[in-house]
């Protein structure tokens, strides 16, 4: 079986990318989680990362930000290797400290995100606060501004954090699941404020999800992370049956339904084999 | 002395008495520095860990008081035993617990082994009830003027410290992992809190008692909460209402036989109670909050045509 880096294209590698990762592994101690993964993110593109739950997707991030270094390979930020706290870089993580006792107004939360790493008394600068009000309204949330995150939908919620994410004006999104836990009209609301930001303000996004198809229509690029391998290129590279069947090492076929949704399906005689 | 109406010449009268002027001047300043370290508190729900602090620098009281007596060390107070202690113990719990799921237990497993310690401390200790009972409830009205001198170079300490973390601290509650990725060491951040805590905890229980932390250390804080959305709004109604308990408690004990530390976490409660129930009243959260979310959508479409 050919290994998945070699069956999805070599990235060309172009002045434009912003993220070069070459032969790149990634695990924790000296287990590696996925091996030799070689992709590029390009400036100004959609990228999502799909893939089953403990595969090392949020790995991937977590390379990105500097929080982990790579077990083998190479990994290029900016044409740099990655630090903690990249001023370049908008974070959205899963996981959120917000609950039904957080009492405070959104636009605090997004200020933060533009002046919550300086040390030192914060005297409210006015300018901080227009700052993170025009970027709460940039994302359609203006009217959020001074409600308690307490009482927020989820919705509601990914758009404060992607505000907070995008206040200090990074060139580069990470955002882990937001999708998860919104209903099917909020995920398309969302996706298209993300399209509308990659866009308008020529940002990279890399976004995880669960399930590519709502994500099809905005994706320029997919890293498609299973069973230890990595797999990068177009959706329509790398959703095809010869690509995804080497990544899992069986046979998988990929199917498509009148409006280009994509299913995947394990073949059966295989699956019992295992 | 009996109270009378007019309330100046009360004032007059209870201000002649130079315990009574040490007791304002201490429970303002740790009226203050609860007020404002509650708010950290309770957004960061260290309640606990708070109250374990106190216990553990019981410990730590408790020991200085015994060696100060046994070997003739008159400067060595129980509040610097309980700055060791609550210290000590803060950056252990700390370190032990980073993220951990299971901080309840470990908070739980040191406090008892550190009560244990109190009190052998104060079975050694001759002088025994009196000093206990100080400890564990609160002594506002026997404190001197080198208790409030002390207070005072602790409460600097305090606020100094918060002023410059705040924003971090503030960050690192609100939102860990973003804080970490953006470059912010939010374990020493933890730990730079907790030592404040301790700091102020060692301070607040002259007026509180160890058992007592809570009334001022979490229920203003807690019921500021509810009062504002902005930080800087809820420390300030913190450390207003930290203040008024404290004033009216230390007032109400001079004419009544009773404990301040009493009155103190008796009005504290009832305030709190009283806005709870009367902030649900005027304001019925979830019918705001139906209107909010259709007014978001009318937002979401403009944005997307």
């Amino acid at each position: 079986m050919m290994k998945a880096s070699r069956e999805a294209p070599a990235p060309a590698p172009s002045e434009e990318d912003i993220i070069v990762a070459q032969n790149l592994s990634a695990g924790y101690g000296s287990k590696a989680i996925w091996k030799n993964a070689t992709f590029s993110v390009g400036k100004g593109e959609f990228v999502a990362v799909i893939g089953p739950n403990g595969a090392g997707k949020t790995t991937l991030f977590r390379l990105l930000l500097g929080l982990q270094h790579p077990l083998g390979g190479n990994l290029s930020l900016f044409g740099a290797e990655p630090k903690r706290g990249s001023p370049r870089i908008g974070y959205v993580p899963q996981h959120h400290a917000v609950d039904d006792e957080s009492h405070i107004e959104s636009l605090e939360l997004v200020r933060l995100g533009l002046s919550g790493n300086k040390w030192g008394f914060n005297p409210f600068l006015q300018e901080d606060s227009k700052t993170a009000f025009d970027t709460l309204s940039g994302v359609g949330g203006l009217e959020l501004a001074h409600r308690p995150l307490a009482e927020l939908s989820g919705g509601e919620l990914q758009r404060i954090f992607l505000a907070e994410a995008l206040v200090s004006k990074p060139d580069l999104l990470l955002l882990d699941e937001p999708l998860s836990n919104l209903d099917m009209r909020r995920e398309r609301d969302l996706l298209r404020l993300v399209d509308e930001v990659v866009r308008s303000r020529d940002v990279s996004a890399i976004l995880i999800a669960h399930n590519i198809n709502p994500l099809l229509p905005y994706l320029d690029k997919v890293i498609y992370i299973a069973n230890g391998k990595v797999a990068s290129g177009k959706p329509e590279e790398v959703f095809t049956s010869e690509t995804l069947s080497a990544l899992y090492d069986i046979d998988v076929e990929v199917l498509h339904d009148s409006r280009g949704n994509l299913a995947i399906v394990g073949i059966e005689g295989h699956h019992g084999d295992e | 002395m009996a109270f009378s109406w007019n309330i100046m010449a009360d004032l007059q009268q209870m201000w002649a008495y130079p315990f009574m002027q040490h007791a304002f001047e201490a429970g303002t300043m740790v009226a203050i520095i609860a007020g404002v370290m509650g708010y950290f508190v309770v957004l960061r729900r260290s309640t606990f860990v708070a109250h374990a602090f106190s216990e553990i620098g019981f410990a730590g009281a408790a020991g200085a008081v015994y060696l100060a007596q046994a070997f003739s060390i008159p400067w060595l107070t129980a509040t610097y035993g309980m700055l060791l202690g609550s210290s000590l113990g803060g950056t252990a719990i700390a370190m032990l617990s980073r993220r951990s799921s299971h901080r309840d237990v470990y908070v739980g497993i040191v406090l008892a082994f550190a009560l244990g310690i109190g009190l052998l401390f104060l079975s050694l200790y001759t002088g025994y009830a009196t000093e206990a009972i100080s400890l564990l409830f609160g002594e506002i009205l026997g404190i001197a003027w080198a208790d409030v001198l002390r207070t005072l170079l602790f409460s600097i300490v305090i606020l100094g410290g918060v002023a410059i973390l705040y924003r971090p601290l503030l960050f690192s509650s609100l939102d860990e992992e973003v804080a970490e990725a953006k470059g912010l060491p939010t374990l020493a951040i933890g730990v730079a809190f907790l030592l404040l805590v301790a700091v102020a905890v060692s301070v607040a229980v002259q007026v509180t008692g160890v058992l007592l932390i809570f009334s001022l250390m979490v229920t203003p804080a807690a019921t500021a909460q509810h009062l504002a959305s902005k930080p800087s709004r809820m420390i300030a109604i913190s450390v207003v209402l930290a203040l008024v308990v404290t004033w009216v408690g230390l007032f109400v004990s001079f004419y009544e036989p009773y404990p301040a530390s009493f009155f103190i976490t008796a009005i504290a409660f009832l305030v709190y109670v009283l806005v709870r129930v009367f902030h649900h009243r005027i304001r019925a959260p979830s019918e705001h909050r139906k209107d909010w979310q259709d007014r978001a959508l009318v937002s979401t479409k403009d944005y997307s045509s």
